[in-house]
Order: structure tokens, then C-alpha cells, then sequence
């Protein structure tokens, strides 16, 4: 047994998703109330410590001592279950996330597994087994009408997510998310190939497909992590608050933030396909091979930048939660099925075509 | 009759949805700017910054008590304002002004004079049933207490809110 793998993972395991991760859902629902505050004219949370940054831990107390109460006329296992199968998958998939390059030589990934956004995928589609429990074992109309309404949302988009990345993957050839970001480090960002063997014919033209995989993955990551425009599952206006209706304290507080772990990882997810995940733009600090030997103020600056995209990225998610009106129902799955499951179909065969061409 | 509302036809590029983003996002980012940089100051930060000097002159905050020019209390007792109290908040307990007062000619004055904050509806029908306008609507409007015992004003209190109001009606004047 290698002890040193070991402590190794157990260190980055608790700093990444102990120590980062989860203060970072926590903060996120705060900006969320800044932000939000903002472009309504108004102020937010500004009480709680220096700009009310310490808001997290006020509600995370709150929602501590606050009463759990079990309504009686629920399923009790399966009301008990679901707020921990809303969290759990979220903070799951950080395990294939490139977070840094490296680190005193150590990859700086929990897992490092050849298989990085299938495992992604499968783990984060057992978020929906969460809502669905929730919403049928919670035995009201208002959860039953959320968690259905989640249950076929979440299906019908992950189909368009899961197709949105083949081309990347044909384009790349490889499955390892951190050797994506290592190519996309020295050869230019999938979006934005402006640097190496990306700054040619080929490069630009491949883009195109990607420009179209981006904004489906984007927008499927939305309906994915059932936030605004398309959050019919909780749509406050109609069904109360959907699935979580029955819910109080520290399990409602289980969803609340399993939203919002969702909403970082996809966003991880997305900085580490199309955005160059650690890498810095036109090939600054980029280490030579995945296995090269860089300076650990390299690493540092590396998993620097790609806490800043992140970050970004959710600042982006919230802009757009406020800026947008929901979908109607009949709208999601008409843009669901009809346009994006197509457009994604013809993006494979577009980017295969592409790739006979410039071979 | 109904009204035929013209829905505007929308271009292929509009149609995309994408464009409205960017269109809504300038509206709501500019918003975004304009209060983070402090050009609209919209929201007052209350217990540190105050309206009070911008209340207008009707304001109807916490109902209390007034003296007269010779330190008499007004109040005498005639119980109008509890009779009209909408929630019941003022209770009276009257006595008789004793005959060696100079003020004996009143007959009457409130042995106690309680108001509920609890209860009290700020309706300003007190101030208005009073004969002797001994009764104001003050514009204290931030009444609190730890316990119920606390938010019932006495007569002390409500003395010391009020104050002193002058000239206004001169029945019990020596003078008259």
C-alpha cells in the first residue's frame, strides 16, 4: 500500500471540497443576494461582518437550530433520504475536476480518471433522484407537481449536455479532463484558440462547432441546476417552492446549497472544457507536458486562475438568474427537444465532417 | 370588445433568444454599475442614518400626555379617548382632585392613565375625541421593549413624551 497516494488524496480532498468547495457554495449564495440586491436598486446582506461576508455563517446557524419538522403524513426514509441525495452527487463529480495544475509535483486533481465527463455525468444524474424522492414522498401537490416537472426537465437536458461535449471530445480526442485542459493550455482554449497550433485555419474553423456546443452546454446547465430561466421546478409563483416545500432547516438547507454545489461544479465543468480550466490565456506559465516539472508558484498561480474563472462563471449564472424571465413549460421542452437535442445531432456530424477536412 | 393586441414580428436573429440576453443583461448590469459606483443612493440605512427631520407634520406616531403653560395636566379624566379607543389600548383609572388643590375647580384628574403600545393602532382618534386637547400624536414611531410589562406607556411616561403645550385651550385659567 502507497501511503503517500493516500494522504495525498486525503489532503486534497479536504482542502478542495472541505476547505473551498463548500465555503464556496456559501459565499455564492451570498454574492447571489448581493448581486441580485444590486440590480434591483437595492443594498442585500451588509449587516453580518465586513459587507456582510459572515451572512453564510449567520444562515448556516440559523438553519441549524432551527426546528426539523417531519410532517406526518410523509414517507419517512425517503424524505430523510433525499436532501442527501441532492448534496452528495454535487460535491461527488469535484473528484475528476483539474482544480490546479500541479503542486510540489503532485497532479492537482482528487481523482485522475481517463473517463472525466462521463463520470461527471453519470454521478450528476443522480441529482435527480433526490427531487424526485423529495417530491414524491413529500405527499403534497406542490411537491409532487416540482419534482415531476424536475424529473422529466432534468431528463430531457441531459441528453443536450451529454451530446454538447462529443464534439469537444472527437475534437480532443481524449476522455482525461486534465490532459483537455494541458492541450488547451499550450494549443489555445476551445473558445478562444488564439495561441500554438490553435492560431491556424483549422483551429478557427473547429471553433465554430464549439461556440455551438458552448452555448448548449451552457443553457442546459441551467435547466440542469434548475435555476432561472428555467427553474420550473421550484417556480415560486406557482408551486410554492416545488420539491423542497415540506422541507425545513438544515434538509431544506441540504437542497438549497446542493443547488448551489451544482451550479459551481457545472460551472467548473464548463471553465475546464471551453475555457482552459487552470491554464492562463496565450500559453503564460504553461508547463511543457502534463508531466513536466513547473515551480510550485506556477501551481499556485494556476489554481489561482482557475478559481477566478469559476468565479466568473457563477457571477454569470447569477446575472443571468436576474436578468431573465422564466420559460413556460411547454417552451423548455419544445427548446429542449426540438431545438437543442437536434442542433447537438447535426454539431456531431458537423464536427466530424470538419475533422475529415482538415485532418 | 375586445382589444387585438399587435404582437411585434420578431426577426430570425431575434427569434435566437440570444440577442435578449445581451439586451437584458445591459439593463440589469446597468443597474448593477450605477449602484455599486454610488450614482443611485436608493436604500437608507436605518438605525445609523434617520428620516426624522423629514416627517411630515400629520405624522401619527406614539399617542401621549401634555401639561398646560402652569404645569397642570390637561387630562381630566372624562375617559372619551378610551371610550373611542378602536383596540382598546388606553385604560383610565379617574380620581377626584382634592379640594385644598389649586386646581380643585377641575374636579377631576387620572389617578392612572395606561396606553398598550401592544394594542395602540395609531389611529388618532384619542387626539381627536379629546375636549380638552390633552391628547397628541406625537412623532415618536419606534417603540420597543424586551416584554409586554415594558410596552405600556404610564402616565409618566406618557407625560414625558408629550411635554409642555401652550395656548391652547384656556378653560381652567385663573385669569378667565
Amino acid at each position: 500500500m502507497d501511503w503517500h497516494i493516500i494522504i495525498a488524496a486525503v489532503i486534497k480532498i479536504v482542502v478542495f471540497v472541505f476547505l473551498v468547495t463548500l465555503p464556496m457554495v456559501a459565499m455564492s449564495v451570498w454574492a447571489e443576494r448581493r448581486v441580485s440586491a444590486a440590480i434591483q436598486d437595492r443594498v442585500g446582506p451588509n449587516r453580518v461582518g465586513p459587507f456582510g461576508l459572515l451572512q453564510a455563517v449567520a444562515d448556516g446557524i440559523k438553519f441549524l437550530l432551527k426546528e426539523d419538522f417531519t410532517p406526518n403524513h410523509v414517507n419517512k426514509f425517503y424524505f430523510w433520504l433525499a436532501p442527501a441525495l441532492t448534496m452528495v452527487p454535487a460535491l461527488l463529480t469535484c473528484a475528476v475536476l483539474p482544480f490546479g495544475s500541479q503542486l510540489f509535483g503532485e497532479k492537482m486533481v482528487i481523482a485522475d480518471l481517463d473517463v472525466g465527463p462521463l463520470f461527471v455525468f453519470s454521478i450528476a444524474s443522480l441529482t435527480v433522484y433526490g427531487i424526485v424522492l423529495a417530491g414524491w414522498s413529500s405527499n403534497s401537490k406542490y411537491s409532487f407537481l416540482g419534482g415531476v416537472r424536475s424529473t422529466s426537465q432534468m431528463i430531457s437536458y441531459e441528453i443536450s449536455l451529454g451530446l454538447s461535449i462529443v464534439p469537444l471530445i472527437m475534437i480532443y480526442g481524449e476522455l482525461n479532463l486534465g490532459r483537455i485542459v494541458q492541450e488547451q493550455a499550450i494549443n489555445g482554449w476551445a473558445l478562444l484558440p488564439l495561441w500554438g497550433e490553435g492560431l491556424s485555419l483549422k483551429g478557427f474553423i473547429l471553433a465554430i462547432p464549439i461556440f455551438i456546443s458552448f452555448i448548449i452546454f451552457t443553457t442546459s446547465m441551467f435547466a440542469e441546476t434548475n435555476r432561472l430561466p428555467f427553474d420550473l421546478p421550484e417556480c415560486e409563483t406557482e408551486l410554492v417552492a416545488g420539491y423542497h416545500t415540506e422541507y425545513s432547516s438544515m434538509k431544506f438547507a441540504l437542497f438549497f446549497l446542493g443547488e448551489y454545489a451544482a451550479m459551481i461544479i457545472g460551472s467548473g465543468l464548463a471553465v475546464t472544457l471551453f475555457l482552459g480550466g487552470w491554464s492562463l490565456p496565450f500559453g503564460w506559465l504553461a508547463p511543457s507536458g502534463i508531466d513536466a516539472e513547473i515551480p510550485w508558484w506556477h501551481g499556485l498561480i494556476h489554481i489561482g486562475t482557475y478559481f477566478a474563472k469559476v468565479i466568473g462563471f457563477i457571477l454569470f449564472f447569477i446575472v443571468v438568474r436576474w436578468t431573465l424571465p422564466r420559460f413556460r413549460y411547454d417552451q423548455l421542452m419544445r427548446l429542449g427537444w426540438v431545438f437543442f437535442f437536434e442542433i447537438a445531432l447535426f454539431n456531431v456530424v458537423l464536427t466530424a465532417i470538419l475533422l475529415a477536412i482538415f485532418k | 370588445m375586445a382589444i387585438i393586441v399587435q404582437r411585434p414580428k420578431l426577426k430570425w436573429w431575434e427569434q435566437l433568444y440570444i440577442p435578449a440576453l445581451f439586451i437584458g443583461m445591459r439593463v440589469t448590469l446597468g443597474h448593477l454599475v450605477s449602484i455599486l459606483s454610488r450614482k443611485t443612493k436608493v436604500t437608507m440605512q436605518y438605525p445609523e442614518e434617520k428620516w426624522d427631520e423629514h416627517l411630515p407634520e400629520h405624522y401619527r406616531g406614539a399617542p401621549a400626555l401634555v401639561t398646560d403653560e402652569h404645569d397642570r395636566e390637561r387630562c381630566v379624566a372624562c375617559q372619551l379617548c378610551e371610550f373611542i379607543c378602536p383596540p382598546r389600548a388606553i385604560t383610565i383609572k379617574p380620581e377626584e382632585i382634592p379640594g385644598d388643590d389649586k386646581w380643585a375647580k377641575v374636579e377631576k384628574r387620572p389617578r392612572t392613565f395606561d396606553i398598550d403600545m401592544i394594542r395602540c393602532i395609531y389611529c388618532g382618534l384619542c387626539e381627536e375625541v379629546c375636549p380638552e386637547q390633552a391628547i397628541f400624536l406625537r412623532k415618536d414611531y419606534a417603540i420597543t421593549g424586551t416584554s409586554r410589562a415594558e410596552m405600556v406607556h404610564d402616565k409618566e411616561k406618557l407625560y414625558q413624551i408629550g411635554g409642555v403645550r401652550v395656548g391652547l385651550v384656556n378653560k381652567w385659567n385663573e385669569l378667565k
